[in-house]
């Protein structure tokens, strides 16, 4: 094969060609979306249609929807709000979250949640990690006794002021249930965020379901360009700017708009609306493909992730005495770009925080690499895949300390 | 391809390892055994030795880890065949490093396990003849400079069951006066623990 597979589309997606074309188009379109005139004007209002393709994706009202730079920015605002003025700004608000103390996240967030979170800890906020099952899946029993246990004890400071749990997991795809974990956040008395950059445009993302206060997600992961994303906040929902300056996005977060990037982010979040069911039946059938090559063809491994919650697209591999980074360079010399879990390719003796969370062990973490597939993969390249990788496995076992049977 | 991730010598010895032990260990009798690491850290060293007369006459070894980790197990059991035990006990990583030309630094630790588990495999030939022990590293990195505590020192501290920057000033005093050498001592504690497992 001379073209290079990629298998890295959790990582980013390539621009689709009706999004590329919208984009350059709109290089040109160069005044400024807040001026006045016609000029200004005329990107206002290929602005506003792009707010309202994107507000569809996930079935809310345009108005609810906030620009930014992209997934990490968002989750940034909502968690530096926690910590603003904006939390008792009305009488309402004071009485609903003056003293709360207590936010919980999930042990697999994303590190732009974590480190968000353990900022607040900072600034004496109560943070806790909720522990995921096997499967990823957040552990609910655990998940109640940090949300009711300020109510049980009667002490406000350890009733929950926010709840993050992302709605699908970037490394092993698990997708949660997020309108019941909203549910019982809200008879906390919490607000509740679900980080769905992995999620939306691949799975069914509708917020009148999910009930969600806060949600967020971006543009390059959705076959749109990079450097652009939305927040999408409830009627009433506290904000605070974390870039403040301009009366853009009604003050709550200043800067020129990125409007060729906001108008192709809203061409990218129709064609995927337009796709999902599709898209979502094709990729299911490649994971699966792929996912019983390596059973057939690898002997000791393991499948992570949760076996159906799981997004269409995403499947994550354990190859127990072959180590991650050694796989992923190995497949690298064969033209395939996947990811890994392992330490060695984050440049720290720390394997994957998602998969150590599962529990599986720090060797299947360190062996593990994840495949993800999108729009342009195709069965012959799957099969590929399944000719080149056991080969590999079979090679980096055969140096290892970790004897394996083969 | 454009440019790879290391360097070619890496690739090399990363696609085509040398020495690898393709037998079951009992089946290439050796004169010293020696493994490093862990694999909750990612990498774990096996080097088998055959020495005579002072002199490595052979090298087998094995490798769970990253690339570069099996590219300096592979370049270092070229290098020390025909080395005299000493010589080939005072290797540095650096020079392993520089034989493989070079690797970015978040890279080094891979190289640092590789002279480890050759050390390993000299001390238990050296201990299975009754030999003495041979004189350790020439170069020793002064960690703590107010109170001259060295990092063999720290290291014969974690074996003696320390593994907290409280538990190493209990013992040693270090860092107790200017208190700069924290970040540092962390540091070579992390490489420890990745050495010695917990």
């Amino acid at each position: 094969m001379n073209k290079r597979i990629y298998l890295d589309y959790n990582a980013t997606t390539p621009v689709d060609s009706r999004v590329q074309n919208i984009f350059i188009r709109e290089l040109n379109n160069f005044a400024n979306a807040s001026s006045m005139h016609e000029d200004g004007r005329t990107v206002a209002a290929a602005l506003n249609e792009a707010r309202k393709r994107v507000a569809t994706l996930i079935n809310v009202d345009a108005e609810q929807i906030l620009f930014t730079s992209g997934g990490s920015e968002s989750n940034n605002t909502i968690f530096r709000t926690m910590a603003s003025p904006a939390m008792e700004a009305t009488t309402s608000r004071k009485e609903r979250f003056s003293g709360r103390k207590r936010i919980l996240v999930s042990a697999i967030e994303h590190p732009c949640v974590m480190e968000s979170a353990k900022y607040l800890a900072t600034l004496g906020m109560d943070v806790h990690f909720i522990p995921v099952d096997a499967d990823g899946r957040v552990d609910e029993d655990r998940y109640r006794e940090l949300l009711f246990e300020g109510e049980k004890t009667g002490r406000r400071d350890l009733m929950p002021l926010l709840v993050s749990i992302m709605m699908a997991n970037n490394e092993i795809g698990t997708i949660q249930d997020i309108s019941r974990l909203s549910a019982l956040a809200h008879e906390a008395g919490s607000l509740f965020h679900t980080d769905a950059v992995q999620a939306a445009g691949k799975i069914p993302v509708d917020v009148s379901v999910l009930g969600v206060d806060y949600l967020t997600y971006s543009g390059h992961k959705i076959y749109g360009p990079k450097g652009v994303g939305a927040l999408y906040f409830a009627k009433g929902a506290p904000l605070d700017p974390l870039i403040r300056g301009g009366h853009q996005e009604k003050g709550l977060r200043a800067g020129t708009y990125n409007a060729p990037a906001i108008i192709a982010f809203g061409e990218a979040a129709l064609i995927a609306a337009e796709r999902l069911d599709e898209w979502g039946t094709r990729m299911r059938s490649l994971r699966n493909r792929l996912r019983d090559g390596f059973i057939a063809k690898v002997p000791d491994i393991r499948i992570n992730g949760h076996p159906e919650q799981v997004l269409p697209n995403t499947l994550n591999v354990s190859f127990p005495g072959a180590e991650g980074e050694a796989i992923l360079l190995s497949m690298d010399l064969e033209g395939i770009d996947v990811s890994t879990g392992s330490a060695c390719a984050s440049g720290d003796l720390e394997p994957s925080h998602v998969l150590v969370a599962t529990g599986v062990g720090p060797e299947l973490a360190h062996g593990s690499i994840r495949f993800s597939m999108g729009n342009e993969t195709t069965v012959e390249e799957i099969d590929y895949v399944l000719e080149k990788v056991p080969p590999i496995i079979a090679r980096l076992r055969s140096f290892s300390t970790v004897i394996h049977k083969e | 391809m454009n440019d790879w991730l290391y360097s070619d010598t890496v690739k090399d010895h990363f696609m085509n390892p040398r020495n690898v032990l393709d037998t079951d260990e009992a089946d290439w009798p050796c004169d010293g055994r020696g493994i490093v690491g862990n694999i909750k850290c990612g990498d774990q060293m096996l080097i088998l030795l055959r020495i005579k007369d002072g002199i490595i006459t052979d090298c087998r070894w094995k490798t769970y880890g990253c690339a570069s980790a099996l590219a300096s197990t592979s370049i270092l059991s070229e290098a020390v065949k025909g080395m005299r035990i000493e010589d080939a006990y005072i290797l540095k990583p650096e020079d392993i490093v520089s034989k493989l030309g070079g690797l970015p630094s978040n890279k080094i630790h891979c190289s640092v396990l590789g002279d480890k588990a050759l050390r390993a495999a000299i001390d238990d030939y050296l201990e299975k003849n009754n030999l003495p022990p041979l004189a350790g590293r020439e170069n020793v990195e002064v960690i703590c400079s107010c109170l001259n505590i060295t990092d063999r020192d720290i290291e014969e501290a974690y074996k003696a069951g320390d593994r907290s920057w409280e538990d190493l000033q209990a013992r040693t005093k270090i860092g107790t006066a200017c208190g700069s050498c924290k970040e540092r001592t962390l540091e070579f504690l992390h490489e420890l623990e990745h050495l010695y497992g917990e």
